[in-house]
């Protein structure tokens, strides 16, 4: 076989990234610009600022990524980049770069869905087995996602307002965390006791939906309340009383999808996946089911990655995916627009 | 050598192919319309049109600000990499330099403007002598009014140009009276050949450090710099 070298190109939120794949499993170069230190004076991500730095960053990303591999362009088989979703002004940094350098070469475009991105993250770890389930966690996403094959994807669950990790981000600002929230939630969670009794979102019976604002708001209001009568919560409790809410729905969702799909894996996937308490729950909770392995990718390949869009991507070409140089950034671009079946 | 000029920083979407000191080959539109979508599609186009190969660039001029922020990150995010990866020098030539060039013929000064909203306007000041396009007040975000009570200091006639220009007529007529004046609409589209001609005897830069040159702040960023006496 031939080897096939996939250049991956990502933009859609804060990092901006490149990386190296070969045969769709081995990560030959990956590198990541992270703009956090830039937004953390904001107290979150300022899309337009975060465009501008992409515009900086881009094409010494890539020849990093580049160089690292020790590749010309010339032995590259294709060029993928994320296309969606994310924030629209940052996407199009990459994907005008990507038709670029495919339009300078003569190389195949091909497009990625960001989540598709983060579930193959998990391809860099190890082999896929089929049908498999994905929970996708991050700051913009909270997805139960069934795969029966490559390239198929079916949202079996999503949230109906806030994400996961957007919940964290909300909650840390109340506790006054630096940004980005969510390592400081989980840090103080591990050192708290959950002792107060937050609600869990289990919607309608049968729903693999989530929801977090409810949750996002009873926390919230309970550190206003305290502060109005001159209480105080311990901190470390609170995020562990909240972390506690967040896992419970989740690993339950997604337990009782693997079961009833019948799955032979469950990856985790998205930034949230950095969580450790989510983490050890989801590991406690599949031990105890026969047949079924969790796929759990290091914190690197968790966060916003080149090297996740360069593994889907492989996995498009051979399905003959490709896009021409019309090609646009789509802030909501859907999934199952992406599926093969 | 053959130069690509590339200019999305209005809504005008030009790509021009210069060889030499001749205009090869250009494509104008003057449409609100997703540039993200046209703009490889238009030079793929126009240089399979012009039997010019990529190969065959040998240098790229983009128009690198100021302008629509979206517009200009396209047209210097294709510039620079193409420059990076087809190994060949970028440079970069102020839009509204790029629009002034429609006023060779004009004995006087030449204002190009791009409205900024709320009463403001990006624009320069600029004039031709000996055939040379000469700056004469930097580019910068301005209040149009003020700006047409700074061209009355000249007492010459002023050239405006760009579409932009009509939404501030009635503030410039009324300050500047018959001095001033306004171009008409074929000259308001910038040309990218003259794009090309104008970047083609400028110094290389490095293309990864080329930006767009925004004149502004990001508000997100003013403000911080506001509430915390950034000086």
């Amino acid at each position: 076989m031939n080897k096939q070298y996939i250049l991956g190109i990502e933009t859609s939120c804060d990092e901006t990234a490149a990386a190296v794949i070969k045969n769709g499993t081995e990560i030959v170069s990956n590198v990541v610009a992270s703009q956090i230190e830039t937004h953390k004076r904001f107290g979150g991500v300022v899309p337009e600022i975060a465009s501008r730095h992409h515009v900086e960053q881009i094409t010494i990303v890539i020849e990093e990524a580049m160089k690292k591999a020790g590749l010309d362009f010339s032995q590259l088989t294709g060029v993928a980049v994320t296309a969606g979703p994310g924030l629209v002004g940052a996407l199009l940094i990459g994907v005008e770069a990507a038709k670029s350098i495919a339009f300078a070469h003569s190389l195949p475009l091909i497009p990625v869905h960001h989540i598709a991105g983060h579930i193959y993250a998990n391809r860099l770890i190890t082999e896929m087995q089929f049908p498999l389930l994905s929970l996708v966690v991050s700051g913009g996403h909270t997805e139960l996602i069934y795969m029966e094959e490559h390239g198929h994807f079916e949202v079996i669950g999503e949230t109906r307002d806030d994400a996961a990790g957007e919940a964290y981000d909300k909650v840390a600002r109340v506790l006054n965390c630096p940004y980005p929230g969510g390592p400081h939630i989980d840090r103080m969670a591990s050192e708290g006791e959950a002792t107060i009794d937050f609600p869990r979102a289990w919607l309608e019976e049968g729903s693999y939906d989530f929801s977090f604002s409810g949750l996002k708001s009873a926390v919230i209001n309970t550190v206003h309340n305290a502060q109005q009568r001159g209480e105080t919560i311990v901190p470390e409790n609170l995020a562990a009383s909240f972390q506690e809410s967040v896992v419970e729905v989740l690993v339950e969702k997604t337990i009782r999808a693997a079961k009833e799909y019948g799955v032979k894996q469950i990856l985790l996937a998205g930034g949230v996946a950095a969580n450790n308490g989510l983490r050890t729950e989801l590991q406690k909770a599949v031990e105890n089911l026969e047949g079924i392995e969790l796929v759990i990718p290091p914190l690197k390949l968790c966060t916003d990655n080149a090297a996740m869009i360069a593994a889907a991507g492989s996995v498009f070409y051979e399905k003959g995916i490709r896009a021409d140089y019309t090609l646009n950034a789509n802030p909501g671009l859907d999934l199952e627009s992406f599926s093969i079946k | 050598m053959k130069i690509l000029a590339i200019d999305t920083s209005t809504n005008v979407l030009g790509v021009g192919i210069v060889n030499h000191e001749k205009v090869i080959g250009e494509y104008i539109t003057n449409i609100k319309r997703n540039h993200s979508t046209r703009v490889l599609p238009v030079i793929d186009f126009l240089l399979k049109d012009c039997g010019i190969d990529k190969s065959e660039i040998g240098k790229i001029v983009v128009a690198n600000g100021p302008g629509s922020y979206t517009g200009l990150r396209i047209g210097v995010t294709i510039g620079k990499t193409l420059a990076w990866t087809l190994k060949v020098p970028i440079v970069g030539v102020s839009s509204l330099k790029l629009m002034a060039a429609s006023g060779r013929y004009f004995p006087g000064l030449i204002s190009p403007i791009m409205d900024a909203r709320r009463g403001n306007v990006f624009t320069g000041l600029y004039k031709y002598e000996d055939q040379k396009l000469m700056l004469v007040e930097e580019d910068k975000h301005r209040s149009a009014e003020e700006w047409g009570y700074r061209l009355k200091e000249y007492n010459q006639p002023v050239l405006f140009v760009g579409d932009d220009s009509n939404i501030h007529k009635e503030t410039f007529t009324n300050i500047l009276l018959n001095n001033a004046q306004f171009a008409p609409s074929s000259l308001n589209t910038a040309k990218p050949g003259e794009l090309g001609l104008l970047g083609k005897d400028l110094d290389g830069e490095e293309a990864h450090l080329f930006k767009p040159n925004y004149l502004r702040l990001t508000e997100a960023e003013a403000k911080w710099r506001d509430e915390n006496r950034e000086v």
